[in-house]
């Protein structure tokens, strides 16, 4: 029994029985299945998060992002007064985390690709782009770059999905994406 | 042979069961099941407070008690418990002695204040921070001081642990290798050691940097490092209750291991490659490397997913194969028909393998796939996954084992027998229900740690999709089913536990726990293996396609949202 002693003092020594051998060999292609679909679609796939990343101050991203803001702004959302900012096709996008909002809204194109930064100022944060369904740690003292295509217009919601204190179900910020 | 030692001999195996591993084991259980209840009842008003027609809590109460129901039910409960395991696991089934009895108390006396500190630190309101606590959140330092202190308590358990493998080899209490239960049980013990270590690391910088005493910890290292912690302990947990497994099978039914080559091996690449998959929780994180977490998430070529379903294949196998030979033969599933299914440690352990395996394990898998995690991440799908770990998985598996552990190491006749046999049903219902409808909500994007999925205050509004907030709703549904579930378990324990009748030889003779009967008649050679095994064939083979197809779906599923790059 399982509570006692192997009955074969050898153990190790006893045969493997053909369904053992079949399901073991079975498994262990299906891991190699797996691990080779994570690498395939690093070759072939849409979708991989980017590897860039840089290390910057708070103050240095915040800087960026409000310079970004003023160059590109174009309206203010409704009478929140948050800037809504369009930057140009294929350029580059910013958006920072802090307690507790997304700043500032994004205006993209569809079709066109985008590189977005996203840092923090203070802790961390999880950017939940919704109903897309694309969810990223953002982390404060780290600049994460990637490349985005929005491929279909409509009103997005970028949800806060890393706990981050009292206000943190308060903290959504939006990106539209036009024609 | 054997030294003496102060020991009963117990009546129903015959084993002699060292005084010292008794009481520890004893206040080891009692303590863990305290914390089930408290985490437990938590659990009850996170649900309903996530439950958008009820909604409970204010948003602080409900950080407090999320973070109290995270500590207390994964950190606590699991631990204490898995301690309670280890001495029954090295002391009374190797016949031994424990050794250093006294820094069994030590262990358990550090972890019991750690414990208490840290649920005080929780009450009192400023340590809101999860189970998790990512700097540069701050708690205050006696959460942090509670944490390291129940750690340093669980490390000196673990060496007690080895120290009794020691002796028992020494004194020669068994002849051959240690039970397959007992190897189980090192495994678990050898990645506690690296768990608790990871844990030194990150933990005790944190409580220092609470303290003032150091500057900045840098996120994304806390990350790595916690999650050598938090992901390894999860991997304790797995081998702890795939040797509860064992164990039941063995007790309730007779079962022995299909081939001792086969789960030993398994276990030693959990040994191997479970600690190295830490990454999985940082597969959306910055500064990474893709390289790096491909092979990390994967351990290596997922061969810890290849143990896990080697023991998926060999604990339901080595149950056809006794329930076989105890004469029920018919059919490809009337061995499965004919299982003691009003048996609660035999119909836990039952569904915690089945729900481990299709709920847990599958997802598991799903979620820590490099790029598909980018889907789910830090959603309620998370939350979905490990409840079908660690709620239907392991604390099914160790509420039925206690089944076990009453009669035997407490000598207590169980109470309210009807409400035994219904409770593991119950609990595993509800703890499935919370499972799926979390991993549902989880699909939509329903952010996890979260109070309010209407946005009601947010200057910027959402809306979720109508069908999360159905799933919400019925997720408290069965989070109430599972909490009677657990109150059912809690009440019969502590029940039979002070009032349950004494049991003596003589009900150990005319009604007996174990297994009577079996055991002796298979032949050697070969093991159990040689047996024809169909239902477990069936079995297996819809695991792998559920597993194939799902797995695929998922990846249909990726292919539709924005290309990234
Ligand atoms: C009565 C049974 C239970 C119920 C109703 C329940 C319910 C929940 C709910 C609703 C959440 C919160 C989701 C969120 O807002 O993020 C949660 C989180 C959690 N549960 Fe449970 N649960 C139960 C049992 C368990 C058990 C048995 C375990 C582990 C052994 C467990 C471990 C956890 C953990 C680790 C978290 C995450 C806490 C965090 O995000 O910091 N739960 N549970
Ligand atoms: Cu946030
Ligand atoms: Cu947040």
């Amino acid at each position: 029994m399982a509570i006692t002693p192997p009955e074969e003092r050898l153990w190790w020594k006893e045969p493997l029985a053909r369904m053992e051998v079949m399901w073991i060999s079975i498994a262990f292609v299906w891991g190699l299945v797996m691990f080779f679909t994570m690498v395939y679609w690093h070759i072939d796939g849409q979708q991989n998060l980017s590897n860039e990343a840089y290390r910057i101050s708070p103050d240095a991203f915040a800087e960026k992002v409000e310079a970004f803001a003023a160059e590109y702004t174009v309206r203010e959302e409704g009478d929140t007064g948050i800037p809504v900012v369009r930057p140009p096709a294929g350029g580059d996008a910013y958006m920072l985390g802090r307690l507790w909002e997304w700043w500032p809204i994004l205006e993209l194109k569809k079709g066109e690709s985008y590189r977005l930064h996203l840092s923090s100022l203070d802790w961390l944060h999880g950017f939940s782009l919704q109903p897309a369904n694309i969810n990223i740690q953002v982390h404060p003292n780290y600049e994460m770059v990637l490349t985005v295509t929005p491929d279909e217009a409509g009103v997005y919601s970028v949800v806060c999905n890393e706990f981050c204190g009292i206000g943190h179900h308060q903290m959504v910020g939006r990106i539209h994406v036009v024609e | 042979m054997a030294t003496t030692f102060a020991h009963r001999v117990c009546p129903d195996t015959g084993l002699k069961v060292c005084r010292h591993a008794e009481a520890l084991i004893k206040a080891n259980a009692v303590v863990a099941i305290v914390f089930l209840a408290i985490g437990g009842l938590f659990g009850l008003l996170v649900a309903l407070t996530r439950w958008p027609a009820v909604h409970i809590l204010p948003a602080d109460l409900f950080y407090l008690a999320l973070t109290a129901h995270g500590a207390d039910i994964l950190i606590f409960w699991i631990i204490f418990f898995e301690i309670a395991i280890l001495y029954f696991a090295s002391a009374v089934l190797l016949n031994c002695r424990l050794a250093t009895p006294r820094f069994g108390w030590l262990g358990f006396w550090l972890m019991l204040v750690g414990a208490l500190m840290a649920n005080v630190a929780v009450l009192q309101g400023e340590s809101s921070v999860m189970f998790t606590s990512y700097v540069p959140m701050q708690a205050a330092p006696h959460f942090y001081l509670g944490l390291i202190l129940f750690a340093v308590g669980a490390l000196i358990a673990v060496f007690v642990f080895f120290g009794t493998l020691v002796v028992a080899q020494h004194e020669k209490t068994y002849e051959g290798s240690i039970p397959l239960v007992t190897f189980g049980a090192v495994a678990a013990a050898i990645i506690a050691v690296y768990t608790i270590a990871s844990g030194a690391i990150i933990l005790i910088p944190t409580f220092l940097w609470s303290i003032g005493l150091i500057g900045d910890i840098d996120t994304l290292t806390y990350r790595l490092v916690w999650w050598g912690l938090g992901h390894s302990s999860q991997q304790i947990n797995v081998a702890a209750h795939v040797a509860v497994w064992y164990a039941i099978a063995a007790l309730t039914i007779g079962s022995k291991p299909l081939s001792e080559k086969v789960s030993r091996g398994a276990f030693l690449l959990y040994i191997a490659f479970l600690p190295i998959a830490s990454a999985h929780h940082l597969l959306t994180d910055p500064g990474i490397s893709s390289e790096f977490k491909v092979f990390n998430t994967s351990y290596a070529i997922y061969l810890a997913v290849l143990a896990s379903m080697i023991h998926g294949m060999s604990v339901p196998g080595a149950i056809e194969a006794a329930q076989r030979r105890n004469g029920f033969t018919r059919g490809v599933f009337g061995w499965l028909r004919n299982a003691p299914w009003g048996n609660p440690a035999f119909s836990g352990m039952f569904l915690s393998v089945v729900m481990f395996g299709f709920v847990g394990g599958i997802s598991g898998v799903v979620l820590g796939t490099e790029q598909l995690n980018l889907l789910m991440h830090n959603t309620l799908y998370v939350t979905g996954h490990f409840h079908g770990t660690v709620a239907a998985g392991t604390t099914l598996a160790f509420m039925a084992i206690t089944y076990l552990v009453v009669p035997l190491i407490f000598r207590r006749e169980l109470i309210l027998k009807g409400w035994c046999k219904w409770q593991p049903y119950l609990f595993g219902l509800g703890a499935f229900g919370i499972s799926m409808l979390m991993m549902g909500a989880g699909t939509l994007g329903v952010s996890r740690r979260h109070w309010d999925m209407t946005f009601s205050d947010a200057t910027l509004s959402f809306d979720y999709p109508p069908a999360a907030f159905l799933m919400m709703g019925l997720n408290g549904v069965f989070a109430v089913l599972a909490t009677i579930g657990g109150i059912m378990f809690i009440v019969v324990v502590v029940g039979s536990v002070l009032v349950g009748k004494p049991r003596d030889e003589e009900t150990a003779k005319t009604a007996p726990i174990i297994f009577q009967g079996g055991g002796a008649t298979i032949s050697g050679h070969g093991g159990e293996a040689t047996l024809k095994l169909p239902g477990t064939v069936t079995l297996v083979t819809v695991f792998f396609i559920s597993f194939v197809l799902y797995y695929f779906v998922n990846w249909k599923f990726l292919s539709e949202v924005w290309p990234l790059s």
